[in-house]
């Protein structure tokens, strides 16, 4: 047993943080009032190699692992939670597909430009008749000789806005329920698809969420990824390593909110001394201090276990619940620290609230986990 | 060109400084970063060496953490390194650390010696001027601007007032002052490539030094903190009156007027 990071794994989470304390943090405020895409962040962290961090030196990325992404991750969201998403998003939805599923053609093609991080990554599975019950996709796509006819919409889908293509679920075969769905790869300029950026969000505000529509879309045959007709599978395994990055993008902002809420406790005086001192505040941050660390140590085993190989579904939904419930309490607790000015906008606090809401959210619900993780342990036998 | 950087490990710049027992500066649980100045002369290194071509290979002499910040420069895109380690020397001063890492370099090629101008922990800025001094090279402190060309350096340095312009015949030892660039980040590739990368461990020994020659010159007799700051004093009143107050306590009781 051995809970040191290697010393590859502590240099890119030290320089991360150095990065994303000195480049993306003193920008967040700003993000989040404009909801400016910040474009010129995604540049200067595809030129660090971040874009492609876990993937192999052969297809443009860094050759690092999971873990190292995860703790990138981490770092990023603690500075900016909507560079957070943008960058979960990019890797764990958008290029992790390509990457497990894709011939040697298509990582050639898709893959390398993502790494590079010449355009970013997005996954379209979520449709307004299917969230959690993904499965009950009702985009279509239809074999016309040497082309996929795909019709429908999807709801949510981070990135698109700024990718060149898109990978989405489709169904292939109605009569095979959530058995008849595959993957493709779709460009974004194929005649018949429109991106959507609409939404008014209750945090995120930097994340760019898109709606997709299909209207008699033609891709190649080739655009297929994967196996027909296992695109329900294959999402769920993408799933399951998001699920770990969602709880690694929690602990940032957990973290975020105890740095600011204990750097406040310490220099705010009432009844003659900081209020940290009182017990009331002490044990709100040990708690926070506490949760953190548990949900760190488990989304680096969870990382790890993805990196060797192992089955990860279990811990990667256990990880993602507790991490994501555990970032919104972290914050509902840090503006009560703050008081009064926890509630203004002037402080941090209130937008790591809106930003750590969605994790209870995206990449399958609090809910849906506890489905896993209650399957997983044998209740439903 | 062959250049040759010369990075010290120290305190991070907010570390908190504590005694031990024995009176001496406690290492225990602190930070350790490259040298800020030395962060400098490793990617003025590296920029001469993507104009000009060559190798850099960075030297540093301390003790068993040096090769992360070996690793460090590695990762920003240096070639090789070698970590000079410190067992069996109770007391250093600069002579010591100078003595090694001249021996040291006396066995590699070079056309130029970097180094920051000074180190943030002990600010002593004697290492590199030693160096220079024993190899019989010449160099310049401080320097915000370099150039390379014809086998001579051209460097600005700040002097009181303004700048100065110093040409010298390379081999030479320059020290990097803030100003001369901004340093990178290493990139995520640079870090997975740096573990293949050479480092070599040599032991003073190794150098064929000992005793005497590596003896410090100079003995730290005590190490002390600086007396915590007194609370600050907020005089009230009308502005003339406080005014008043404010002029009698510095000449009575700070007694600095
Ligand atoms: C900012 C943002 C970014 C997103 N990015 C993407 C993206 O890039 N790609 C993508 O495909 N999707 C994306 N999504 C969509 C996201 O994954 C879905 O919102 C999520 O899966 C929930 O689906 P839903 O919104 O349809 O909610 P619903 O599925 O309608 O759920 C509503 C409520 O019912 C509960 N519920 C549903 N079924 C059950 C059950 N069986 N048992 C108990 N409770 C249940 C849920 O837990 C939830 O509380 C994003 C969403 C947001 C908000
Ligand atoms: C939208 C808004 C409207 C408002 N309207 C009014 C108004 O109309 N009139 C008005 O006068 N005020 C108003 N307030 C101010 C409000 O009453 C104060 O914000 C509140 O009393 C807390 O004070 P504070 O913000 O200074 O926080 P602090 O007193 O600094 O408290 C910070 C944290 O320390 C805790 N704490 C403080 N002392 C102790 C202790 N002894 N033991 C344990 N914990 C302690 C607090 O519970 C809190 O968690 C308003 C505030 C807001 C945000």
């Amino acid at each position: 047993m051995n809970f040191d990071l290697t010393k590859e794994q502590k240099m890119i989470r030290d320089v991360v943080r150095e990065f994303a304390q000195g480049e993306i943090a003193p920008r967040a405020r700003e993000i989040d009032r404009t909801g400016q895409f910040p474009l010129d962040i995604i540049k200067k962290m595809a030129d660090l190699d971040l874009m492609g961090l876990p993937f192999p030196e052969k297809y443009g990325g860094a050759g690092a692992d999971y873990v190292s992404y995860c703790l990138a991750v981490e770092e990023i969201s603690r500075a900016c939670a909507s560079t957070g998403l943008t960058y979960e998003a990019h890797i764990s939805l958008g290029c992790m597909p390509i990457y497990l599923f894709g011939t040697e053609e298509q990582k050639e093609k898709y893959l390398v430009p993502l790494c590079r991080g010449e355009c970013l990554g997005a996954f379209g599975l979520t449709e307004p008749n299917a969230g959690s019950d993904a499965g009950a996709t009702q985009t279509t796509a239809v074999e016309d000789g040497d082309w996929w006819v795909i019709n429908g919409s999807k709801c949510f889908i981070t990135n698109a806005s700024y990718a060149r293509f898109v990978t989405i679920t489709a169904v292939t075969d109605r009569a095979l329920g959530k058995r008849g769905i595959s993957n493709f790869i779709v460009p974004t300029d194929a005649p018949g698809f429109t991106i959507r950026a609409t939404y008014e969000k209750m945090g995120l505000h930097g994340s760019n969420t898109t709606e997709l529509f299909f209207d008699n879309v033609r891709v190649p045959k080739e655009n297929l990824l994967g196996e027909r007709n296992k695109g329900f599978k294959q999402f769920l395994q993408v799933l399951d390593g998001g699920r770990i990055a969602i709880a690694a993008m929690a602990v940032g902002i957990a973290q975020a909110c105890l740095d600011a809420a204990l750097a406040y406790a310490r220099e705010r005086v009432q009844f003659g001394q900081p209020i940290a001192r009182f017990q009331a505040i002490s044990f709100k941050l040990a708690d926070m201090a506490t949760n953190i660390e548990l949900a760190r140590t488990m989304y680096l085993k969870a990382a790890w276990l993805k990196d060797q190989g192992r089955p990860v579904t279990k811990e990667a939904a256990m990880v993602k619940v507790f991490a994501s419930e555990m970032a919104t309490r972290a914050a509902l607790d840090a503006i009560q620290i703050h008081g009064g000015y926890g509630y203004m906008k002037e402080f941090p606090v209130e937008r790591y609230l809106r930003d750590a809401k969605l994790l209870e959210i995206g990449e399958g619900t609090s809910e849906i986990n506890r489905l896993v993780i209650a399957r997983a342990i044998g209740c439903y036998l | 060109m062959k250049i040759v950087v010369l990075p010290k490990q120290t305190f991070d710049t907010e570390a908190k400084i504590t005694l031990d027992a024995a009176g001496k500066i406690n290492r225990e649980g602190v930070n350790l970063i490259m040298n800020p100045y030395d962060e400098f002369a490793v990617e003025e290194a590296l920029r001469l060496k993507e104009k000009h071509g060559g190798e850099v290979t960075v030297v540093s002499f301390g003790g068993p953490k040096v090769p992360d910040i070996l690793r460090q420069a590695l990762a920003m895109g240096a070639d090789k390194a070698v970590h000079v380690g410190d067992e069996g020397l109770e007391e250093i001063d600069e002579h010591t650390t100078a003595t090694i890492l001249a021996k040291l370099l006396r066995d590699l090629e070079y056309d130029l010696i970097l180094a920051g101008w000074r180190a943030i922990d002990d600010g002593s800025a004697q290492v590199a001027g030693r160096v220079a001094e024993i190899l019989g090279l010449p160099m310049v402190n401080m320097v915000i601007k370099l150039d390379i060309a014809e086998g001579k350096a051209v460097a600005s340095r700040e002097i009181e007032g303004g700048y100065e312009v110093v040409e010298v015949p390379l081999p030479a030892v320059i020290t990097a002052q803030k100003g001369l660039n901004e340093p990178r980040y290493p990139t995520m590739k640079g870090i997975m490539q740096a573990k293949k990368k050479p480092m070599q461990k040599l032991t003073i020994a190794d150098l064929g030094l000992g005793g005497e020659e590596v003896a410090p010159k100079v003995r730290a007799r005590r190490y002390y903190l600086p007396s915590p700051r007194s609370q600050g004093k907020i005089i009230t009143g009308e502005p003339a009156e406080a005014a008043a107050e404010l002029v009698r306590l510095l000449r009575e009781e700070a007694k600095v007027v």
